[in-house]
């Protein structure tokens, strides 16, 4: 739907920001631009929406040239996300939200309703739409920049480096909701970013670009397993290949058969069973092996004091993951938000297995040591 | 002594309660005129310059030139040509008010954060639209504080202007020197200039601070970001 042709940006008669760049992109494709600091990947993202005016080459959107347009009204048919987060401090959140709805001269009940609706979208509540910029934490703040971009109902998205002012924590968050919305609402996201983690994390085809030029467009998989040259192999850094083996996996590699009870038992069968296999925390399901629920060995002793039955005292709140996902994604889930472990489920949620802190330690030693050479040392030191 | 010359300050206040009322409103209205009419081309010229950097240079050094002429200079100039009277004092006020408010404008507009304009211009924002919702709304309280600036500046050249025959409060203040024992005479108008000068400057100040979308009295501390949000 988006395409660009032999497009070149020269600045000042002679330095070429970017050079003679050619890409299609698909509707619903979430891409990224990547590369160093003066790679053209923000002048190209630019381009697109025309706050920088390309000095040769088109760019079609379905089969429109851009530049026949007229840049005010294209801009309005696009959102626009920047690292600075760019609210307007005056505003309150909700005119902040439908700020492109009031160009288009949308009636009071529509923006309102839209505002309500995109609020809900990123899970903050209807109060903040009454506060202003400054009484919002940064991630939130973020939140809002996300959503104006998707007030009037824009088919791309272009977000120049989004998260880049958020701490790891928000930024994961956000990173994680900002696909969700995309998956969800089926729009094009175009994104610069210069994280590769970012990039493979959110991205469904990645564009490394170095001196103006392309160096390699293809999927995050395809790049790790196969990249173009040195370059690329450079910027995907040393460092980062053993966090990606683990990539090339889906969970169903790394996980265990998990043990769970279901909710018809009893709180005894359940101690017995959670003593039996040594565990901490157990999985309740229904009997068609649906997942509902979980419950720690903290809860139990409460539980069984008050004679609450399971259904009662499992917890519902439970973060799991789909099996076809990569591990990388479990890796991040585990470390970052320091989970113990995560279930397994299919898309009929139910419950195949179990990924657990240390099967993913397993993974890591493995992936950097081999797998005899370590046992072998931690048996030597304990006789020594 | 100094109780007889409260009493005779306060005597002078009631009886002479209707004539000092004109001067003061005179002298106001003078000064509120001369900075009107300069806001009138002032603030527009501001925005001009905040958008065309290279006539900045000439625009600002042109006012503060006019700013460096000496106020008594400047009347008896403006004098020859126009004649005695009001509007020679309200053409001196809009001369000197001229460069607060240009300079203010042309700050409170460039001060505003690039990330904000681009934002709004990136979501299909006119360039009148950016300069009216965005711009103008962020700018507001500094270029109320070059308006509040030059209140205050009018309000001392007005009180020049009783030498070329304007009704100002400086009348009591001319006749008190003239006279052997006029002290208060110059009390009568010194007090109320003054007062006109620090009721001004107090209300803008508060208007200024009310406008400023980056103050909020409610909320002094800075927040810490939460991990949830």
């Amino acid at each position: 739907m988006l395409s660009i042709k032999n497009l070149t940006k020269i600045y000042g008669g002679s330095k070429k920001a970017v050079n003679d760049i050619s890409l299609d992109i698909q509707e619903g494709e979430f891409i990224a631009f990547i590369g160093t600091s003066g790679s053209g990947k923000t002048t190209a993202l630019r381009m697109i929406n025309r706050m920088i005016e390309p000095t040769s080459g088109t760019i079609t959107i379905n089969g429109e040239d851009i530049t026949k347009k007229n840049p005010v009204e294209l801009r309005r048919s696009i959102g626009y996300v920047i690292q600075q987060i760019g609210l307007l401090p005056h505003m309150t959140i909700k005119e902040n939200i439908t700020l492109v709805p009031k160009l288009l001269k949308w009636s009071e009940e529509d923006k309102d309703k839209k505002a309500r609706e995109l609020i809900k979208l990123v899970d903050l509540p209807e109060e903040f739409l009454d506060r202003y910029p400054s009484e919002l934490s940064g991630g939130q703040q973020q939140r809002i920049g996300v959503v104006r971009a998707l007030a009037a109902e824009q088919d791309i998205i272009l977000m120049d480096e989004p998260f880049g002012a958020l701490d790891p924590i928000t930024r994961d968050t956000l990173q994680d909701l900002v696909k969700e919305l995309q998956q969800k609402l089926g729009k094009t996201f175009i994104f610069v970013t210069h994280d590769m983690d970012e990039a493979i994390k959110l991205a469904d085809r990645i564009c490394i670009m170095s001196h103006g030029e392309i160096v390699q467009f293809d999927s995050p998989d395809e790049i790790l397993r196969n990249p173009a040259n040195d370059f690329v192999r450079d910027f995907i850094g040393e460092g980062r290949l053993i966090q990606d083996r683990p990539n090339m996996r889906t969970v169903a590699d790394a996980m265990i058969t998990p043990v769970s009870i279901t909710v018809d038992k009893s709180i005894n069968e359940c101690i017995a069973l959670m003593r039996e296999k040594r565990i901490d925390t157990i999985l309740v399901t229904d009997s068609h092996k649906k997942l509902l629920g979980f419950i720690d060995i903290e809860d139990i002793n409460e539980g069984y004091r008050k004679g609450m039955d399971i259904v009662d005292l499992m917890g519902r709140d439970i973060y799991k993951i789909g099996i076809d996902s990569k591990l990388q994604d479990s890796v991040r889930t585990i470390l970052k938000r320091n989970v113990r472990n995560i279930p397994v489920v299919d898309d009929n949620n139910t419950l195949i297995g179990l990924i657990t802190r240390s099967n993913l330690v397993d993974i890591v030693y493995d992936t950097i040591w081999g797998e005899e050479p370590s046992r072998e040392l931690a048996s030597g030191a304990d006789e020594a | 002594m100094t109780g007889n010359l409260l009493t005779d300050l306060y005597n002078y206040f009631v009886n002479n309660f209707a004539y000092l009322l004109s001067l003061f409103t005179d002298h106001l209205l003078m000064s509120v005129y001369g900075v009107l009419f300069a806001a009138i081309i002032g603030i527009p010229l501001g925005i001009f310059i905040a958008r065309y950097a290279k006539l900045s240079g000439v625009i600002i050094t042109i006012a503060n030139i006019i700013q460096t002429i000496p106020a008594l200079a400047m009347l008896s100039i403006l004098m020859l040509v126009m004649g005695l009277g009001t509007n020679t004092v309200i053409l001196t006020v809009f001369l000197y008010a001229l460069l607060p408010i240009i300079k203010n404008t042309y700050a409170g507009i460039t001060g505003v954060d690039k990330n904000i304009t681009d934002a709004g211009k990136s979501m299909g924002m006119t360039r009148n639209q950016v300069l009216r919702m965005i711009e103008l709304p962020l700018a507001l309280s500094v270029i109320i504080g070059g308006l509040r600036i030059a209140l205050v500046v009018a309000i001392g050249i007005v009180a020049i202007g009783s030498f070329i025959g304007a009704p100002t409060l400086s009348d009591l203040i001319i006749r008190g020197t003239n006279a052997t024992d006029g002290t208060v005479y110059i009390l009568a108008g010194a007090i109320p200039i003054a007062l006109i000068a620090i009721i001004i400057d107090f209300a803008l100040r508060f208007l200024e601070r009310k406008l400023d979308p980056t103050y909020n009295p409610d909320d002094k501390t800075p927040k810490a970001q939460t991990v949830n949000d």
